[in-house]
């Protein structure tokens, strides 16, 4: 019991000092890598274009001031549009792009299965096991009694 | 069962390549932009696709049929774009000239942000009403590739003439005039 009690405290210790921490400042690469150059259309990270070294200077002012990750997006959104994301919100209009393929796969994934499960069961009615030749019946059992005799 | 599934299946694909061609169909009879250069080039005067946009110079919006029955100059620009810093004062010179004739310029800042295209505004002296289209939704319309782009519109709102790129040279600068007055006699 004790054990368990030390190996959750570690656990938790760990967590805490994950480099993923909610309380540690956003990574500048990171969200020049999620943001996308509203005139070249590329991410931050792949662009000089003015623009795009205007919104790398406003991450590294936004991450100094203190503010987190989300804080900085949807400052940018703000000003740029949802454009700037290189990846679409996780609410309204922009849940659907995520939703979508899921759903759509789902329905694929139904539809194949529906046609294997018809396919394979007009096989099975197209294509009886064959009927053994009485003649050879009769030389499997005479070879099967020779054999166990 | 399995003519059931079959024909349900085809049906499912051929709806979804129905849906692509409804959508295809869609986009391109609503595409109103990109060849307003073009046509203006050609003599023809299309109407300017209309905007209501925050106004970055004072509160509230504009709306750019709000000022049919005067000609306007619509500039698009940025505060990081090289050229609109140098065809900027030129602009505020137009505006100035002709405002009591019933000119208005209006300055369409896209793809910026607000505080740079402020300072840009209080640095180069601009005093034409400014308006903020962050998201640049209005560019489609317009057919703009590049920034800086001026438009010329009538008092009816129509196309007169397209400069892509800046108005620096001594003959883009009277060609601009020529159009501003083209346009206050319509």
């Amino acid at each position: 019991m004790t054990r368990l009690a030390a190996g959750i405290g570690l656990l938790c210790s760990l967590v805490a000092a994950s480099p993923t921490s909610a309380a540690d400042p956003p990574n500048a690469a990171d969200l020049e890598a999620e943001l996308v150059c509203p005139v070249c259309e590329t991410t931050l990270d792949q662009s000089n274009a003015p623009v795009a070294e205007r919104m790398k200077l406003f991450i590294r002012e936004r991450i100094a001031a203190g503010d987190s990750e989300q804080e900085i997006k949807d400052a940018l959104v703000s000003e740029l549009g949802p454009g700037v994301l290189a990846t679409p919100e996780k609410s309204g209009f922009g849940l659907l792009a995520w939703l979508l393929p899921v759903v759509l796969l789902g329905v694929g994934a139904v539809v194949v299965a529906l046609l294997l499960r018809t396919w394979s069961r007009r096989r099975a009615v197209a294509s009886p096991e064959p009927e053994l030749d009485p003649e050879l019946e009769r030389r499997v059992d005479e070879e099967l009694a020779r054999f166990e005799g | 069962m399995a003519r059931r599934a079959k024909l349900v299946a085809q049906g499912v694909a051929i709806g979804l390549v129905a849906l692509l061609f409804v959508l295809l169909a869609w986009s391109l009879a609503t595409d109103e932009g990109g060849d307003l250069a073009a046509a203006s080039a050609r003599g023809e005067r299309p109407l300017a696709p209309d905007f209501t946009l925050e106004r970055l110079d004072e509160e509230g919006e504009l709306t750019l049929s709000s000022l049919r029955g005067r000609s306007v100059v619509l500039n698009v620009w940025a505060s990081w774009c090289l050229p609109c810093k140098e065809e900027a004062p030129f602009l505020e010179q137009v505006w100035r000239e002709s405002k009591d004739d019933g000119l208005v310029v209006v300055g369409l800042d896209a793809k910026d942000f607000r505080r740079d295209a402020r300072r840009f505004v209080e640095r180069y002296g601009l005093t034409f009403p400014i308006v903020f289209d962050g998201p640049g939704d209005t560019l489609g319309g317009y057919g703009v590739t590049g920034f800086p782009e001026t438009f010329v519109l009538d008092r009816q709102g129509r196309v007169l003439e397209t400069f892509v790129g800046a108005v620096n040279s001594d003959e883009d600068r009277a060609r601009l005039r020529a159009a501003v007055r083209r346009a206050l006699e319509t």
